[in-house]
């Protein structure tokens, strides 16, 4: 027996390494795994709440969370590969204007 | 008790994985501990009984997304992090902040009155259940998230698609000076 609150400690700290990551990193790569890191923290807690309460259903909406966030990660990085190629850097601090 | 080990040992490499992802400076190395912050995530889902999200967990995210943000760190060459000064807000009240309230919801989760607990594998998460949940019960959410998924293929063709090839006349955004300028050095040159 497990106990549901240590499933939830350990996606809450997941979920806080992702903003961490999210506040500290510079690379802009490394802040979109941060979002990454976030979503998978979400994820365990929707499925440890699943087995806790014996509905299934909780699980679908994993599967939903996985979706969004691989069309998040598609766009994502195709925004990344735009803004590389106009800017020439990956750090988030020297893209600080909407105008080229 | 086993149950207990397993899911601290996976928890331990999970957590791990996740601090290397901060303290590593190459992107690629935050890249690969992620992956091993998903592969032991799905080993959780199966101590939970979900046995078909864990597969789809290690096929999705530690498959296919993780590719996606490889593909991306090589085809970009993303080199060691530069250290910019960055947001002091953001070092000097948000990481206190946060810190302050993964404390608060630990100390909440840990000294709960009544310690909620299940056995391990109560809940049979099989393909067959959760494909009658998906395919009836949640049709339509399923049939929206596939159109935008769709969407956002298009969205991403369309901002990753090559600009314009030079010599036609340019409509998109003019591109920055230093580009510009190394362009006219190789026109000059005889």
């Amino acid at each position: 027996m497990i106990p549901l609150s240590y499933y939830l400690l350990l996606s809450g700290i997941l979920f806080i390494c992702g903003v961490l990551g999210f506040l500290i990193k510079r690379n802009i790569i490394t802040i979109f795994m941060s979002i990454e890191l976030m979503l998978n923290g979400v994820n365990l807690s929707f499925v440890a709440f699943a087995a806790q309460w014996h509905a299934l259903s909780g699980q679908v909406f994993v599967f939903f969370v996985m979706v969004v966030a691989a069309a998040e990660a598609a766009v994502g990085l195709a925004i990344i590969i735009a803004v590389y190629r106009t800017r020439e850097t990956l750090n988030v601090d020297r893209v600080n204007l909407l105008k080229l | 008790m086993l149950h207990l080990i397993l899911f601290l040992f996976f928890g331990t490499i999970c957590v791990a994985g996740a601090i290397n992802l901060l303290v590593q400076s190459h992107p690629i190395n935050s890249a690969l501990s992620l992956i091993v912050v998903m592969a032991s995530l799905a080993a959780e889902y199966l101590l939970l009984g979900a046995e078909f999200v864990a597969a789809v967990q290690v096929l999705v995210y530690a498959g296919a997304i993780m590719v996606l943000f490889v593909i991306t760190i090589m085809l970009l060459n993303a080199g060691k992090e530069e250290r910019t000064k960055g947001s002091r807000v953001a070092t000097l009240i948000g990481v206190p902040g946060v810190v302050l309230g993964g404390v608060l919801v630990a100390w909440t989760l840990l000294h709960r009155p009544d310690r909620l607990s299940f056995p391990v594998g109560a809940l049979k998460g099989d393909p067959g259940d959760i494909a009658r949940l998906l395919f009836h019960d949640f049709l339509l959410p399923f049939e929206v998230t596939s159109v935008l998924i769709l969407i956002a293929i298009m969205g991403a063709v369309v901002l990753a698609s090559r600009p314009e090839p030079v010599g036609r006349p340019v409509h998109t955004s003019p591109r920055p000076r230093e580009t510009r300028e190394l362009v006219a050095t190789e026109k000059d040159r005889p």
